[in-house]
Formats: C-alpha cells, sequence, structure tokens
C-alpha cells in the first residue's frame, strides 16, 4: 500500500489522462459507423481505463467507482439490447436484425437507429466483461 | 513558401528517424539497465516530436495537424512517465546504477 502511495508522477499522469480514456472510447463508440472503429473496440478501450484506475490507486477504489455489482447488470444487460433490437425488428415485420423495420418511413433512418443500439450493446457487454476479468484476476490471492 | 515548408518538413522527418535509429542502438549497445532506459526513453520523445512536427507541416493547417499535435501532447505525457515508473520500480527492486556518481 506504501508503494502506491509514493508513485506521485505516475497518479497524477494517470488522473490528467483517465477522462481523455474515456471520452475517446465513447468517440470510437460513437463515431463507429463514419470511422474507424465500434462497439469492441470502445469497450476495451474504456475498459482499459477503469484497469488504468485499478492499477494505479487499488483494486478497492476502483471497485468503489465500478462496483462489481453494476457489472453483473451490465453484462446482460449489453446483451439484451442487442438481441432485444433483433426481435423487436421481427415484430414489425421483418426478419431478425433487419434494421430497415426500425423507421416506418425511412430504411436508411432505421438503418443508422439499429446499428447504433446493436453497437452500443456490444460495447456495454464488452467493457462490462473485460473489467469483470480484472477484477477476478487481481483479487485471486487474496483470501 | 512552399518549398520551403516542404525541405522543413522533410528535415523534420529525418532528423526524427535518425533520432529513433540512434536510440535502438543505444537500446542493444549501452551496459546496463539504467542507460538503456534513457536511451530508449530520451530518443523516443524527442524522435517523435520530431517526426509529429514534421507530419504536421506536411498536412498544413488543418484538423489533421491538429489531431497529430494533440497525439503529441499525449505521447510527451505518457512516454516520460512510463520510462520513470520503469527506472523507479527497477531501483526500489534493488538494481544499482553502475555509472560513477559525480554530484557527489
Amino acid at each position: 500500500m506504501k508503494l502506491r502511495e509514493e508513485q506521485t508522477i505516475l497518479r497524477i499522469v494517470s488522473k490528467l489522462l483517465l477522462p481523455f480514456i474515456l471520452l475517446f472510447a465513447l468517440y470510437v463508440q460513437f463515431h463507429g459507423d463514419y470511422g474507424p472503429g465500434g462497439g469492441f473496440q470502445a469497450g476495451v478501450i474504456f475498459a482499459t481505463g477503469i484497469v488504468l484506475y485499478g492499477l494505479v490507486f487499488g483494486l478497492e477504489a476502483a471497485e468503489t467507482a465500478l462496483p462489481p455489482r453494476w457489472l453483473q447488470v451490465l453484462m446482460p444487460l449489453g446483451l439484451l439490447l442487442y438481441a432485444g433490437v433483433g426481435v423487436a425488428n421481427i415484430l414489425l415485420g421483418g426478419e431478425y436484425l433487419n434494421y430497415n423495420t426500425l423507421d416506418a418511413h425511412d430504411p436508411v433512418h432505421g438503418q443508422h437507429l439499429g446499428i447504433l443500439l446493436v453497437e452500443l450493446g456490444v460495447g456495454i457487454t464488452v467493457a462490462a466483461v473485460m473489467v469483470s476479468v480484472f477484477y477476478a484476476f487481481s483479487d485471486r490471492g487474496k483470501d | 513558401m512552399t518549398l520551403l515548408i516542404e525541405s522543413l518538413s522533410w528535415v523534420l522527418l529525418v532528423a526524427g528517424s535518425l533520432m529513433l535509429v540512434v536510440g535502438a542502438v543505444g537500446l542493444h549497445r549501452l551496459p546496463e539497465f539504467f542507460t538503456r532506459t534513457h536511451a530508449g526513453s530520451l530518443t523516443d520523445t524527442g524522435g517523435a516530436g520530431l517526426i509529429l512536427t514534421g507530419l504536421m507541416l506536411q498536412a498544413g493547417p488543418n484538423l489533421i495537424a491538429v489531431k497529430l499535435a494533440l497525439i503529441l501532447l499525449f505521447l510527451w505525457f505518457t512516454s516520460p512517465t512510463a520510462s520513470h515508473v520503469l527506472a523507479q520500480s527497477a531501483l526500489r527492486d534493488g538494481i544499482k546504477p553502475e555509472a560513477e556518481d559525480e554530484t557527489s
């Protein structure tokens, strides 16, 4: 614990960069349909931010910022969002994940909305799984 | 004017590449851990600065140049921090610098 408190430079620089890492993750997430990126990459970048926080400030601090209980909700939530869009497409009269049906007037708008929601689901699940893998590994050998 | 910017940009690009080559040689040839870290970190920061500035001149005053400047800014924060932490953990782990201490 003492070692961690001495790392002044590392702590300050990580604190400085963390908001930008998380912001970049959101950029990759929501700009994914126009540029390089998408749900998976965004989820991994977001998880990297949390992992960095956990490595520098300790597991307890990271678990306070993002409690493991939330992760257990977020993991299935992303998957449900993905599958829910597909089922909604079936209910609206198309095939599974046929985004065209999401907007009754303009299929292109439906495509936009569909890919945004599906990628958001992927991003949420990937970020939550990555962080919980990190939590599980860093918890080992404690008790 | 174009020629001036173009030549300046290429001078920076070549200087940056040379610096990185020097850093790679230093990383291989220097005797012990701390001098190697020193070679790697200094030339990495300097070489990245020169190359990215050269690329900024190539791009011209637009959004790409701003993005390159941001990359440079983040590299200048993260790269020295990484070297600092590496050297500090090595010291704490008991590795002694072999070089003579000239300050005492």
